[in-house]
């Protein structure tokens, strides 16, 4: 199978990265080792080629209500420069996926896709729209679109340097668009980390400029490239879900820490569903632990209390900055709460765990 | 860059090393080579002392932040000793693959079984065709 490829693919080759199919993508795992590069991003700052995620455009007199019917957050009260979480979901009320939206102008928005989900969401954003004869555009910019995540404490210096905008002016969840040298880019403080930092869009032309720039610019504060390998570790401590592994679409909002993206006051797609699931209550939940044996607990590993089976691990690391192993799993939930001594089935032994609240890792600020 | 394969020990395809104790035992690990394909080991299980282990089956288990491997036995025997200190310090074997990083001695229940091992020059040629 032939393997898609960022814009900025030979630069990992070049600097001897190593080369995983992430979804479909070539993707760089590693440039050295991915402890050094988690570390790095906590201490420093790190980037990340992000390039294989979508992003979709929804633009028209009737985006707003387009999207209120489409995703569960409630985008009444978003202002322009904001960005909301969201989950998109079938009818079921399964989760497609988790998307951030950018709220770029009245009646204009971006919504930025998981890379595995994207066309999946495009598919299913066309068929709601022509379903209910919705005035607006929608249009997948993900080929055109170029991203990178600069993540860490140094991250605002080192952008400062070479953008015009404000950035100290821009909180948490906001963006600007604005320039990076004379590239137009859309800045937010955002990011899949748990540490401060900025998700940049640029056209995808535009790309390695914007990188070399970077990396230029943020060397004396010891800015180094990430893989997906330290993006998965970091993303993790910080407590936050990986689409496609913790997140599928048979699994609803009500079972992972997503029910505060439900707005029950308005209609949505999958709404009744998750109604009669409501009522009778999720019978599992997604859940943090903690190893308390050694052992690594890994992503289809089963979870026992005693002799009776009563879950199952979706991730589950190495924490760097905690050293010590943690991960996410589906639990009972009877066994959900926190403190709950669990059973973890590592290869022919049993380990146990303890259920903790999310999330592991949490920056000083 | 690899360190060198000593010349001492024998290698299997799989990238375990072994050294002849000329006791009928042997010491056995992994190469340098595999702890750098490996980078970051976090975690490795270690079999029980008096378990029978089988060439080329697996005998202990080293985790990297993203991988899961098995170690496999480099000949058939009985474990002898394990090198406990990785259970505390898993990334010895990252600093020193063919000396502090040990993980097992097993005593040899057929020598002979050594002589399907490659010696480092073999071994060295192995590597260099999987890095092509």
């Amino acid at each position: 199978m032939n393997l898609k490829r960022t814009p900025l693919y030979e630069k990992h080759v070049f600097l001897k990265a190593k080369i995983i199919d992430f979804g479909g993508w070539a993707m760089p795992v590693q440039y050295t080792n991915v402890i050094d590069e988690h570390k790095s991003t906590r201490t420093n700052a790190s980037i990340f080629d992000i390039c294989h995620m979508g992003e979709i455009k929804i633009k028209g007199p009737q985006a707003l209500a387009f999207l209120q019917y489409c995703l569960t957050r409630n985008l009444a009260d978003q202002e322009t420069g904001q960005i909301k979480l969201s989950t998109l979901l079938n009818c079921k009320g399964g989760i497609i996926d988790d998307l951030t939206v950018y709220k770029t102008d009245e009646n204009a928005y971006i919504l930025v896709t998981n890379a595995a989900t994207r066309e999946r969401d495009y598919q299913w954003l066309k068929e709601i729209q022509q379903n209910k004869n919705y005035d607006c555009l929608i249009k997948d910019i993900s080929d055109t679109t170029g991203k990178i995540d600069l993540q860490g404490p140094c991250s605002e210096e080192i952008l400062q340097n070479i953008s015009s905008a404000d950035l100290k002016n821009v909180s948490y969840y906001h963006f600007v668009q604005s320039k990076i040298m004379d590239t137009k880019a859309t800045i937010s403080r955002s990011g899949y980390t748990g540490e401060d930092g900025f998700e940049i869009y640029a056209p995808a032309s535009q790309i390695n400029l914007i990188w070399d720039k970077l990396m230029e610019t943020g060397r004396p504060f010891g800015l180094k490239p990430a893989g997906l390998g330290a993006r998965d570790t970091l993303r993790l401590e910080a407590g936050m879900m990986l689409n496609e592994q913790d997140i599928t679409e048979d699994i609803s909002p009500l079972e992972v820490p997503y029910g505060w993206l439900i707005d029950w006051n308005k209609d949505f797609v999958g709404k009744s569903a998750l109604e009669v699931f409501k009522k009778n209550g999720p019978a599992k939940k997604l859940v943090g632990f903690e190893m308390i044996n050694r052992g690594i607990a890994r992503h289809g590993y089963k979870i026992f209390s005693g002799k009776k089976e009563i879950g199952i691990v979706t991730s589950g690391t190495f924490a760097p900055s905690l050293n010590k192993a943690i991960g996410l799993a589906f639990l009972d939930k009877n066994f959900s709460l926190p403190d709950t001594v669990i059973d973890v089935a590592i290869r022919e032994s049993i380990s146990q765990a303890k259920v903790v609240k999310l999330p592991f890792y949490k920056r000083q600020k | 860059m690899s360190k060198p394969n000593p010349a001492n020990r024998l290698y299997s395809k799989d990238h375990e090393w072994l050294k002849d104790n000329g006791d009928g035992t042997a010491t056995v690990g992994i190469t340098d080579y595999a702890q750098e394909m490996l980078t970051d080991i976090v975690f490795v299980e270690l079999p029980d002392i008096g378990k029978k282990v089988t060439q080329g089956e697996p005998m202990a288990v080293v985790e990297s932040v993203k991988s899961v491997s098995d170690v496999y036995a480099p000949v058939s025997g009985e474990i002898m000793e394990t090198n406990k200190i990785l259970e505390e310090t898993p990334e010895l074997i990252n600093q020193d693959a063919f000396g502090e990083g040990w993980i097992a001695k097993i005593r040899l229940t057929d020598p002979q079984e050594m002589k399907s091992l490659l010696d480092a020059s073999n071994y060295e040629k192995l590597i260099q065709e999987e890095k092509n």
